[in-house]
């Protein structure tokens, strides 16, 4: 698929690196001795960074959520799936809640919707999974995904895609499953999973020993922005993710050359069990 | 052979009383567990990609059952397709879900538990807890046992509706059931035949 295709379009060392090369590939390391919230985020607002929500549709012109940068929804037909520019807005509210949050938190990012939802249970896996290919082909920074699959068919794929956006430096944050059942792709190494804690401050997050769910985000009675304009209470995973997307929105702004794995680096060096808030 | 259809008739009598009688045990555990006003299960017909309120317990249950809409729409829809659970207080603030509940059942709850009905890699459909009181905030353990119980209701539902397929198919209108008794009639070298094709077949199918 054309994701794959263009994952290294600059000349650098693939698969090789000769003894004499290693001048011309230094990378800067302008990190401090001790990584903190002031250094990873303090003053930053998002500004630059272009965050896709991948979900039901966000509802344009809501106060909580501003300006929606652009709005497509992928849609499928017989055998053929297609991604066109869309106005309907939101189909349920999810996808609004967690555009407003990602806002909330980081007020100057630049906000994509994706719309995969609405076109039948049937079609589902395959419609998300398209979505997602024009979101890392579109080169976003983050990618919200507060969903999940558990159709063993598309993991495969999903996995390909995960680490395609990886070495894109496309940030896939996805929602962990509180239920015991094999979901996907927040599982994958290659994806920021998130779940909830307890806490009403949407800064704290914790980094979980115990993996595959690494960071906890606040996801319990969480103050959203819904269709019709309105604001309502809700609680799960769905609403932890964006919280982290956010937080991440604000990291890439103020630190545009972080690569996934390092901005993971700077989530976990500054989560608020690890010695953050500081 | 005839012994092997008694077995599986046997194991499958009863089915279709067993799982209406499951399907509303199940909304009235969910109502009970979290002091609900209602409750509902919301499966999935595949073939007409639709939802149907197969099981309400408490407010709106008469007008609510069977009442189908496309799988992918709403919050019900949201969370089938996406797998994952939600809860949603205020929802009278949503006009047009509002709407939609009071012409349909002229109750408009306040809020909902949603969680998808999960066995192995299937969805077979949405469990709605509506309106649980108010008076302690909600809690992640709260959800945790959501997602149980859902775990819960969702095998023991998959069970039974193996146990129909399975009674259809022995009913006499299905393939299967032809079958077993043309070979139930037939002579002992096409039995024998009969039951090495079988065999082939299932090996082909593993």
């Amino acid at each position: 698929m054309s994701v794959l295709a263009h994952e290294s379009e600059e000349e650098l060392p693939a698969w090789s690196l000769p003894a004499s090369a290693g001048e011309s590939i230094r990378l800067p390391s302008d990190w401090p001795e001790r990584v903190t919230r002031e250094w990873a985020w303090g003053g930053a607002t998002g500004a630059g960074v272009r965050v896709c929500v991948l979900d039901s549709g966000v509802e344009l012109d809501h106060p909580l959520v501003g300006t929606v940068q652009r709005s497509v929804a992928v849609s499928k037909s017989g055998d053929e799936i297609t991604v066109a520019d869309d106005t309907a807005g939101d189909l349920c509210g999810h996808g609004t809640a967690c555009a407003g949050i990602i806002r909330s938190i980081a007020p100057e990012c630049e906000l994509t919707s994706v719309r995969v939802l609405g076109a039948g249970y049937t079609g589902s896996a395959a419609v998300l999974i398209a979505g997602l290919e024009w979101a890392i082909e579109q080169g976003f920074d983050i990618v919200n995904m507060s969903l999940s699959t558990t159709k063993k068919q598309y993991v495969d794929r999903l996995h390909e895609l995960a680490d395609a956006a990886y070495f894109k430096r496309t940030v896939l944050i996805a929602s962990a499953h509180n239920m015991p059942v094999e979901s996907f792709p927040w599982r994958f190494a290659a994806v920021v999973s998130v779940g909830s804690h307890e806490s009403p401050d949407p800064f704290v997050v914790y980094a979980n020993p115990r993996p595959p769910v690494e960071f906890f985000a606040r996801g319990l009675n969480v103050e959203i922005a819904w269709v019709g304009g309105a604001t309502i209470n809700a609680t799960g995973n769905s609403f932890a993710t964006p919280h982290i997307a956010g937080i991440c929105a604000l990291i890439l702004s103020k630190h545009r050359e972080l690569t996934p794995f390092q901005l993971k680096s700077v989530l976990h060096l500054t989560a608020t069990n690890v010695g953050g808030g500081a | 052979m005839t012994d092997l259809r008694a077995a599986v008739a046997a194991g499958v009598l009863g089915a279709e009383d067993g799982y209406r009688g499951l399907l509303r045990a199940t909304v009235e555990v969910a109502r009970a567990i979290f002091h609900a006003k209602a409750s509902s299960v919301l499966l999935l017909d595949e073939e007409a990609d639709e939802l149907v309120f197969e099981a309400v317990a408490g407010e709106g249950s008469d007008s609510l059952l069977g009442q189908r809409f496309p799988s992918s729409t709403g919050v019900a829809g949201w969370v089938l397709v996406t797998r994952q659970p939600l809860v949603i207080d205020d929802l009278t603030q949503d006009t047009r879900f509002s709407r939609t509940a009071a012409e349909s059942t002229g109750y408009v709850p306040r809020g909902l538990m949603a969680v998808p009905l999960l066995v192995d890699d299937r969805v077979l459909g949405v469990l709605e807890v509506l309106d649980r009181p108010n008076v302690e905030p909600f809690s992640l353990a709260e959800m945790d046992l959501l997602g149980l119980f859902g775990n819960q209701a969702a095998i023991a539902l998959d069970l039974l509706q193996r146990a129909r397929r399975a009674r259809a198919a022995l009913d006499g209108e299905g393939e299967l059931a032809r079958f077993a008794a043309r070979l139930e009639n037939a002579s002992e070298e096409r039995q024998a035949a009969g039951l090495e094709l079988l065999r082939a077949l299932e090996q082909l199918l593993d």
